[in-house]
């Protein structure tokens, strides 16, 4: 391998999600085939016409001390509980170039993502700003609110030196995020990535105009069966928050410290649809091109392929598009591949979902094991693929390879590729 | 009513304490701010605007620079109480 196509290992993980505050309990919840979908009991919720969604399973301010919670959205809170996992999890005590940390900061980067930014602290500051004055404005709104601050966060923690960015592509940048990461170890750019996305958008403001776009589910009644990818009932997302992080490494830097290594980070593939600003393109076509572009620049080969966690997000339009495209480049091999909507149990996470699906799908390698899609009570049959519904599924042995989908609004797709080492 | 600079001196322990978490205890007259109680430009802003509700005193921003302890700012709310 020379210095710009070097070989990329995911060494460490780390979650916070409506399925639990840490990635075990996360990766429990995923294969139980337990929803972390809930109704919304604030005041608020009593106006909208859409009343549930898939609230952190463990308040973030709990997991940070006060006077660093105060100072950090939501969406950063989540980002650097995830990310303080990850990077333990992956050997590393203190900062890079701390005593006892043998990382060169400048080698360390962080790209971690938010489809929204800090939206909360933004309305909030606007309530302060009218009930009472620009005095009472806090200092720390801009900070706080800027889409970059999460990566910004996790990039201070670490010690990041090598570079510190923030695609955004609604409910792609998580996944756009983690293709970053990638390229910025394969290309030589840095050693080590802390990367995933985060979202904290569960407030009034996003929910009435999410639901007002009709991309949301309105089952108030039954919160736990509302995300049902695939399902002919399927009625639209359900809104979730917290954050998916992952640490890349250099497959060279990795072992010669001796880390754990989950499975080799393979590449991306991107495209845009050009199609519309946010409905789907319906035949696939955007999300094709993107597989093939991901097929083209790796040695990723289908027959390879044995897990893909889906975008699915449990729209009508959007679940059949992408599996049409699946069958359009994977032809029978997408027979072998056993397809997980994960938002199925942790609702869909925005700018998040690209994180823990990617926490999702590198643990499904590690464990050799798909998670369960729920609620697929009566399986659409433009669904031409083998969704793996009820229960969790062993995959099989030997080399196995698992893609991870992530499509935004704006027309961003991104297809990740992950095989095990 | 005026403060007296216990109550005053109190009052901002509770304050720092409250933003950047420092036990109150700690928040002694010769404490720097940013060098000792770990509030940086941001959080001063914060102390300042919290200070001037509890202590009814108007701080300008021009003044703000010159409150580099505790004591600084003892001593100018104080000074300019109303």
């Amino acid at each position: 391998m020379n210095a710009t196509n070097r070989t990329v290992v995911v060494t460490g993980i780390g979650a916070t999600t409506p399925l639990g505050g840490d990635s075990a309990s996360t990766w429990e919840g995923l294969i139980a085939g337990r929803s972390g979908v809930r109704p919304l009991e604030q005041e608020w919720a009593a106006e909208l016409p859409v009343r549930i969604a898939a609230s952190a399973a463990v308040e973030p301010g709990e997991q940070l001390p006060r006077p660093l919670a105060r100072k950090l959205d939501r969406s950063a809170q989540f980002a650097l509980i995830a990310a303080r996992e990850a990077w333990a999890d992956a050997g590393f005590e203190g900062r890079a170039g701390d005593e006892g940390n043998q990382v060169d900061p400048d080698r360390v980067g962080a790209v971690v993502a938010s489809g929204i930014g800090g939206v909360t602290t933004l309305l909030d500051q606007y309530d302060v700003l009218r009930e009472k004055g620009a005095r009472r404005v806090s200092p720390h709104t801009v900070p706080m609110l800027m889409p970059n601050s999460p990566s910004a966060n996790v990039g201070l923690e670490v010690n990041a030196r090598a570079g510190v960015h923030s695609p955004v592509s609604a409910c792609a940048s998580g996944a756009e995020a983690v293709g970053y990461a990638i390229e910025m170890i394969r290309t030589g750019r840095a050693d080590v990535v802390v990367t995933g996305g985060t979202e904290a958008a569960i407030h009034p403001l996003p929910v009435a105009a999410f639901a007002n776009m009709m991309a949301m589910s309105k089952n108030n009644d039954e919160p736990q069966r509302a995300s049902r990818p695939y399902d002919t009932a399927r009625d639209g997302f359900v809104l979730g928050e917290g954050a998916g992080i992952v640490v890349l490494e250099s497959a060279e830097h990795a072992r010669a410290r001796g880390a754990r290594i989950y499975c080799e980070a393979l590449g991306q593939g991107l495209s845009a649809d050009s199609h519309h600003i946010a409905q789907p393109e319906p035949t696939g076509r955007g999300i094709a091109a993107a597989l093939q572009n991901l097929l083209d620049s790796t040695d990723l080969k289908p027959a390879e392929v044995a897990h893909l966690n889906a975008h699915a997000t449990s729209t009508p339009q959007g679940d059949v598009a992408e599996i049409k495209a699946l069958r359009k480049v994977l032809g029978d091999e997408l027979d072998h591949v056993a397809i997980s909507a994960t938002k199925s149990m942790t609702g869909h996470l925005l700018g998040g979902a690209g994180g823990i699906e990617t926490v999702a799908t590198v643990l499904a390698l590690h464990n050799r094991l798909a998670p369960p899609t729920i609620n697929v009570d009566d399986l659409d049959p433009e669904v031409d693929a083998d969704v793996v519904r009820d229960e969790a599924r062993q995959l099989p042995q030997g080399t196995i390879a698992a893609v991870n989908n992530s499509f935004g609004f704006g027309g961003h797709n991104v297809v990740l590729a992950f095989r095990t080492v | 009513m005026a403060h007296t600079s216990e109550q005053v001196l109190e009052g901002l322990a509770d304050i720092v304490n409250e933003i950047a978490g420092i036990p109150t205890e700690d928040v002694q007259l010769d404490k720097s701010f940013t060098d000792d109680l770990d509030v940086d430009s941001l959080s001063m802003v914060e102390v300042v605007v919290a200070a001037e509700e509890r202590f009814e005193v108007k701080i300008p921003d021009d003044d703000v620079k010159g409150l580099k302890t505790v004591g600084d700012a003892v001593d100018y709310i104080l000074k300019h109480q109303g």
